[in-house]
């Protein structure tokens, strides 16, 4: 471990950081015969960065060097950058020096494409192959399918990695083609399917043969860059809850375009990444996940594009309300987990506790509802509700307003605003008194 | 109505249930030795800590309880939380009083309370799997200290004997001044009479430190400098994730 090593690191961390994946979870993966490493399902964050995002894995690219010129990436061919490249013994010691010092779950590895995409993929596959077979590492890895990669390579690296993805990065065909004409569509779409089958495959002849080899535990997941081509809101999660359905994908990414190349006249011309957008999604991603929302009652032909002013959530509650006011005491645990201001773990508590009692707003508050937005959704016992006064657009306004001028400080990002955070999940950890 | 003071451990706590059933003592507080404070003409009781007891009231307790909640008098208990002997008091008094579960009753004060402190120990645990960080030294020795606001140490060793099973690691609570020691066959609680590290953040001398251990701090120090992306600061979310009490331990935060 050299300079020469120190400086390759930074160049392709660096290059890697725009893709946003990062989960390490989705796997239980045991240590096995004394080895190193294990994967535990809900993955763990081991640091932050600046931009407060999660740390879980060593994410990087074995190489930034690219055959391709895709017009939304840093690395693209024409870009006049610094370049470099792992070889595949460095990436291991890399791997493996983190992960002893519990630095990393894993290793997230991506790349762009020398020579030729089989070329790649296999060296790719490499990596893996000695971590595991060499190393005897048990820990995360997480690769990327370099599409049009030949289905046996992809088959041979399924077979050591725990995840593998392919990223979409612009979501219709017609656009891919105009941003990355040299990549096409099928590309794309085939090591997904390929890697879908793949899943299946295994979980069919798992039934009867117990030996059968593992084939990616983890599932796998994609990427969508948001932003770089003009397709709306409406379409990006139409496509991804087809990917969840049709594809069995475990995750779908949100990755706000950063005008990195904003010489190419194709892409917009945009001051800042579309954070605010970026995040309206994602929030929308946790309503088909663990709200139990369709993505047609998220967005309607008629509106397209998000709610930038409030999440999606809110949104979807001033639309309808009609559904409105909920009777906490009484209503469904799923129209409960639809007002805003209760998150999944206040709604579970509330069908729980209201067996005992009748509830009130002081109990609500207790519990860890945000009455300041819940109010003018729910009667709870005495409360009677603040709804009936309202119009829609008015109640929309009225609540911007009220969010404004007691949260926000000026400067403040509205990402703090209207959030509601997923479930949070920890890994079962013995903790014992006496067995 | 005495003030019931027991020996600090979980152990002595059951007891002091034990006694309160037994002796039908109803109490005004029940305080940990260390802690207490004398009340003028206040009646108190020391009760000194009985294995028997204290099972007895454990199995009780635990056979009324979802197997969910087993666990959640201690964890609440080791929040060493003031006033966390009286709620639990009341909620076990209330466990072994009704004829059906009450753990779910969180328009009960102690009920949400000890669910909640329950979830914060489970936190803290939970932030030791993340942010210990091991040094390597000359003799391949991988070394953390840490400083979790409760004692947890010990509910992580199942995690870190099953992930590093082939590597000798000792992870030390700075604070309690104890820590765990794994020789790759089994773990055992030690205290350090001599220090081989700094006791502000818990360095480990440079004599000692294996040559590479520098290199590789510093390349993770670089990786987490690069990965990260100017044009979304957001320091306030990484303070929340991260607290800054664990940066003084992280090579990517403190200066190497
Ligand atoms: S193939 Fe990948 S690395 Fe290469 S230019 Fe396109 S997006 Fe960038």
């Amino acid at each position: 471990m050299n300079e020469k090593v120190q400086e390759k690191l930074k160049i392709l961390a660096d290059a890697a950081k725009y893709d946003v994946s990062c989960a390490s979870s989705g796997n239980n993966r045991s240590n096995v015969n004394g080895g190193i490493g294990n994967a535990v399902a809900c993955g763990i964050c081991h640091s932050f960065t600046d931009d407060g995002r999660c740390i879980s894995l060593l994410k990087i690219l074995m190489t930034n060097h690219c055959i391709y010129d895709c017009a939304y990436c840093i690395n693209r061919k024409s870009n006049d950058r610094p370049r470099a490249t792992f070889t595949v013994q460095e990436i291991v010691d890399l791997t493996i020096g983190f992960y002893r010092r519990n630095y990393i779950e894993g290793l997230f590895l991506s790349s762009g494409v020398i020579k030729n995409p089989d070329y790649t993929m296999e060296r790719l596959m490499l990596v893996t192959k000695k971590l595991r077979k060499e190393k005897r590492y048990n820990g995360y890895i997480h690769l990327k399918a370099i599409p049009g990669a030949s289905p046996e390579l992809i088959r041979a690296a399924g077979l050591y990695a725990d995840r593998l993805s392919v990223n979409i990065e612009i979501p219709t065909e017609q656009q891919l083609k105009h941003l990355a004409p040299e990549k096409d569509y099928k590309g794309v779409i085939q090591p997904m399917n390929q890697i879908a089958e793949g899943i299946q495959v295994y979980k069919e002849e798992r039934k009867k043969f117990r030996r059968t080899p593992v084939f990616t535990p983890a599932g796998q997941s994609t990427q969508l860059i948001v932003g770089a081509s003009p397709e709306s809101d409406r379409q990006i999660l139409l496509l991804s809850s087809n990917f969840y359905h049709e594809q069995q994908l475990k995750r779908v990414y949100f990755s706000g375009y950063l005008p990195v190349n904003d010489y190419d006249k194709r892409l917009p011309a945009l001051k800042a990444p579309p954070l605010v957008r970026e995040n309206r999604l994602y929030q929308s991603d946790w309503l088909m996940r663990f709200y139990h929302y369709r993505a047609d009652e998220i967005l309607t032909p008629e509106q397209p594009f998000l709610d930038l002013d409030i999440d999606p959530k809110l949104a979807y509650a001033i639309r309808n309300l009609h559904l409105f006011p909920v009777d906490i005491n009484k209503a469904d645990y799923e129209m409960i987990l639809r007002v805003p201001g209760i998150g999944v773990q206040s709604a579970k508590m509330i069908v729980d506790a209201r067996r005992f009692r009748k509830l009130n707003t002081y109990h609500l508050k207790k519990i860890g509802v945000v009455l300041k937005r819940a109010q003018y959704f729910i009667t709870a016992n005495e409360l009677p509700s603040a709804l009936r006064h309202w119009e829609p657009e008015r109640l929309r306004s009225h609540i911007i307003y009220e969010s404004h001028t007691k949260n926000r400080k000026p400067g403040d990002t509205q990402l703090s605003l209207f959030a509601f955070t997923p479930p949070h999940q920890t890994p079962a950890l013995q903790v014992h008194y006496k067995n | 109505m005495p003030y019931m003071i027991y020996d600090n451990s979980f152990e002595g706590f059951l007891t002091t249930v034990f006694e309160c059933y037994a002796q039908k003592i109803v109490p005004i507080d029940i305080c940990r030795e260390r802690d207490f404070q004398e009340v003028l003409f206040a009646e108190k009781m020391n009760i000194p800590s009985d294995e028997q007891k204290a099972d007895r009231v454990w199995k009780a307790l635990r056979m009324k309880l979802h197997t969910r909640n087993n666990e959640l008098p201690f964890l609440a208990f080791l929040s060493e939380e003031d006033g966390i002997e009286m709620k639990l008091y009341r909620f076990m008094k209330r466990v072994f009083e009704s004829s059906y579960s009450i753990e779910t009753d969180f328009g009960d004060r102690d009920v949400l309370d000890l669910k909640k402190i329950e979830r914060q120990v489970m936190r803290e645990t939970m932030r030791i799997l993340q942010f210990v960080r091991f040094q390597k030294t000359k003799d391949g020795l991988f070394f953390s200290p840490i400083e979790p606001r409760y004692n947890v140490l010990p509910f992580t060793i199942k995690h870190f004997k099953n992930r590093f099973a082939d590597q000798p690691w000792l992870i030390y609570d700075i604070k309690r001044d104890y820590g765990i020691y794994y020789n790759l066959k089994k773990t055992e609680e030690v205290v350090l009479t001599e220090k081989g590290f700094d006791g502000r953040n818990g360095k480990i001398k440079s004599e000692i430190l294996e040559e590479s251990e520098t290199t590789y701090q510093v390349l993770w120090k670089n990786y987490f400098d690069n990965i990260n992306i100017k044009e979304r600061k957001n320091l306030k979310l990484q303070r929340q994730h991260m607290p800054q009490r664990f940066w003084k331990f992280l090579p990517e935060k403190a200066p190497v």
